[in-house]
C-alpha cells in the first residue's frame, strides 16, 4: 500500500501577490497570477506545464486563459479541500505518465466576487430541502453539527474560542495575515485576541460569533508536482508526498450520517496514513482547514489526534511562558502547532481554502517561515473538508 | 402571500409527489419496502445494498425531535422585517420514523431550544404553490 509514497514531489507554492480585498482582479487572473509565482517559485515556466488541475473553473477555461493546452486535466471542484485531492490526483497522473509537470491552480474573487459563478439552484436538492429555510451561507450551515458535539461531549463555546485566539497568535508573526498585527491595526480588530474576546465578539449564528468565523478574501494560489528524480534539479528543496487521502460522503449537511463525526475525513485520513506508513505520532505539524473554529477540532479528532470528544478540552490547554504569556495548545511554543499561516480565519479564506494550507505546510517543511517557523518540522499533514463536512482531502508532506 | 420573500424550491419530476402531500398538509416519505422511509425524495431506496427502485409514498406522523441546531442572527428573507426578525432556529429534525430534514423551528425564544426536545409539523402555506414543513414545540 506505499506505492505512491516518496514518488512525486511539490517544487513550487505560492500564493497571488497580495491577499484581501482586489477588486482589481477577476476569477481568472487570481488562478494566473498564482500560477506565476508557483512556477517562479520552481523556477519553471508555464512552457513546462503538461497538467492542469483547478477548482472554481473548469480547466479548459483556465488552460485557454493561460494558452496552454495540457495533455492531463482534472476539475474536481468539490469545495476547499479540493487541491489535497487535486496533489492526490497529480500523484497518480505523473506516476502513470499522463503528466510530467502538474500545475494546480486556484483563484476566487470570494470578497469582491469579480467573475464569480453562483450555483445550486432552486431544483437541486440544496434548493429544495435546506434552502428554503433562510439558510445564509456557511455560518448557517457549517455550525449546524456543533450543537449535537456540544450535547453529546460536553464540548462548549470556551473551548472553541481558544483555537481563535491561538490561530489569531501566528496570524501576528505572519505579514501575510490579514487579521495579524502586521496587516490590521487593533481598533479594526487585528493584533492579539483572548478567547473572552471571541464570545465578546458579534453573535453570527449561534454557536458561532465574529471571531468563531473566517475572514472573507479574494486571493488564489498554486502549486506545481514533478516525479522523485526530477525534483531533485530544482533550486529549492523539495517536498515529498508521502500519502494522500480524499472522501465524498454527503453534500447537504442535514444528511450528514453523523453530526459529531465527518465519514470523510475519517475515510480521507486512514487512506492517507496507510499510503505513508504512518500514523498520528509521525506528524510535526498540522494545517486543518479553519472555515470555523470547530472545523479543525473535528479534524483532530476524526484523524486521531486525540480521542473522540476531547477535542474541547485538548485546544483549550494552556500554559505559562516565561513572560507569564498565555501559550496556546495550539499556537506558538504550544505543544501541537496548528495553523501556523494564522489560519482561514486569520490569514486569508477565499472560499476554498485548502490551497493555503497546503503552500503553509510546504513552507513550513522547507524552513521558510521566519518568525513563524515551527522547530524541526519534517513531517506535515494538510488537511480539509469540502463542502459542510461533506467531502475530504489530506496530504502528507515531508521535506526527507 | 405572492410577495413572499424567502426562497423557494422547484419541484423536479421525482419529488412533486413530495411537495404536492405538502400542499395538502401531508408529510410524505418515499419508502422501500424492506428498508423504510428515507429523506430526501429519491425515486429510489439510497440504502447502497438495496437500491431498489419500488418505492411507495407513507405519510409520516409529523414528530420527531431537534437533533442539532443554530440560532441565525443573519436577516435572511424571510425573516428580515420588522414583523419577523432575526434571530430564528434552523434545526436538523429527526422525524420518528428516522429519515432526517432541515426545518425551522418556530418558537417564541429561540434560545430556549434544546438538543433532542419533542416537536411536531406545521405547515406553513407560503405561496399558492408551495407549503414548507416548519416544526414546533410538541
Amino acid at each position: 500500500m506505499d506505492q505512491i509514497r516518496h514518488k512525486v514531489a511539490i517544487v513550487g507554492a505560492a500564493e497571488t501577490d497580495d491577499l484581501g480585498q482586489l477588486p482589481h482582479m477577476s476569477r481568472l487572473a487570481l488562478h494566473a497570477q498564482s500560477a506565476k509565482n508557483a512556477l517562479d517559485d520552481a523556477g519553471m515556466s508555464l512552457a513546462d506545464v503538461d497538467g492542469l488541475l483547478c477548482a472554481g473553473a473548469i480547466p479548459n477555461e483556465v488552460a485557454e486563459y493561460l494558452g496552454i493546452q495540457p495533455r492531463y486535466v482534472d476539475g474536481t471542484s468539490v469545495g476547499g479541500c479540493s487541491f489535497m485531492i487535486h496533489v492526490r490526483h497529480a500523484v497518480a497522473a505523473i506516476m502513470a505518465g499522463y503528466c510530467d509537470v502538474a500545475l494546480v491552480t486556484h483563484g476566487e474573487s470570494g470578497r469582491s466576487g469579480v467573475d464569480m459563478p453562483r450555483g445550486g439552484g432552486s431544483a437541486s436538492p440544496g434548493g429544495q430541502y435546506e434552502a428554503p429555510f433562510a439558510i445564509g451561507g456557511a455560518p448557517t450551515t457549517f455550525s449546524i453539527p456543533v450543537l449535537r458535539h456540544f450535547h453529546e461531549y460536553g464540548t462548549t463555546k470556551e473551548h472553541l474560542a481558544h483555537i481563535a485566539a491561538a490561530t489569531r497568535a501566528w496570524a501576528n508573526l505572519n505579514p501575510m495575515a490579514m487579521m495579524g498585527s502586521h496587516r490590521r491595526a487593533p481598533e479594526r480588530g487585528g493584533g492579539p485576541i483572548t478567547p473572552q474576546d471571541v464570545l465578546n465578539s458579534r453573535m453570527i449564528c449561534y454557536p458561532f460569533n465574529l471571531l468563531d468565523c473566517c475572514v472573507v478574501a479574494d486571493g488564489g494560489g498554486a502549486l506545481v508536482l514533478v516525479s522523485e528524480e526530477r525534483a531533485k534539479d530544482f533550486a529549492k528543496d523539495p517536498v515529498y508526498v508521502l500519502g494522500a487521502g480524499e472522501a465524498a460522503a454527503h453534500w447537504m449537511v442535514s444528511q450528514m450520517r453523523d453530526q459529531t463525526t465527518a465519514d470523510g475525513y475519517r475515510i480521507s485520513g486512514e487512506a492517507a496514513y496507510k499510503s505513508a506508513g504512518l500514523g498520528p505520532q509521525d506528524i510535526d505539524h498540522c494545517m486543518f482547514y479553519d472555515a470555523f473554529t470547530f472545523t479543525p477540532l473535528m479534524a483532530a479528532e476524526d484523524l486521531g489526534f486525540v480521542p473522540k470528544g476531547e477535542g474541547g478540552p485538548f485546544f483549550a490547554e494552556t500554559k505559562t511562558g516565561p513572560d507569564g504569556e498565555v501559550i496556546y495548545k495550539s499556537g506558538p511554543g504550544g505543544d501541537f502547532p496548528m495553523n501556523t499561516n494564522g489560519g482561514g480565519l486569520s490569514y486569508c479564506h477565499t472560499g476554498m481554502y485548502g490551497m493555503f494550507a497546503i503552500i503553509e505546510s510546504v513552507r513550513q517543511l522547507r524552513g521558510e517561515c521566519g518568525d513563524r517557523q515551527v522547530p524541526d518540522v519534517n513531517v506535515s499533514m494538510a488537511h480539509g473538508p469540502g463542502g459542510m463536512f461533506a467531502s475530504a482531502g489530506t496530504i502528507i508532506l515531508s521535506n526527507a | 402571500m405572492a410577495d413572499y420573500a424567502g426562497r423557494l424550491p422547484t419541484p423536479t419530476p421525482e419529488s412533486q409527489p413530495y411537495w404536492d402531500g405538502l400542499k395538502e398538509h401531508k408529510l410524505m416519505l418515499p419508502t422501500c419496502d424492506d428498508c423504510g422511509p428515507h429523506f430526501y425524495p429519491r425515486p429510489f431506496c439510497p440504502t447502497p445494498a438495496c437500491f431498489n427502485w419500488d418505492i411507495k409514498w407513507t405519510q409520516a406522523s409529523g414528530k420527531g425531535k431537534v437533533h442539532t441546531y443554530v440560532i441565525s442572527h443573519q436577516p435572511i428573507p424571510p425573516y428580515n422585517t420588522e414583523d419577523n426578525p432575526p434571530p430564528y432556529v434552523i434545526a436538523v429534525i429527526e422525524l420518528e420514523e428516522g429519515p432526517r430534514m432541515m426545518s425551522n423551528l418556530i418558537i417564541d425564544d429561540p434560545y430556549s431550544t434544546e438538543v433532542d426536545m419533542d416537536v411536531e409539523i406545521v405547515y406553513d402555506d407560503v405561496t399558492d404553490e408551495i407549503t414548507l414543513p416548519k416544526f414546533k414545540p410538541a
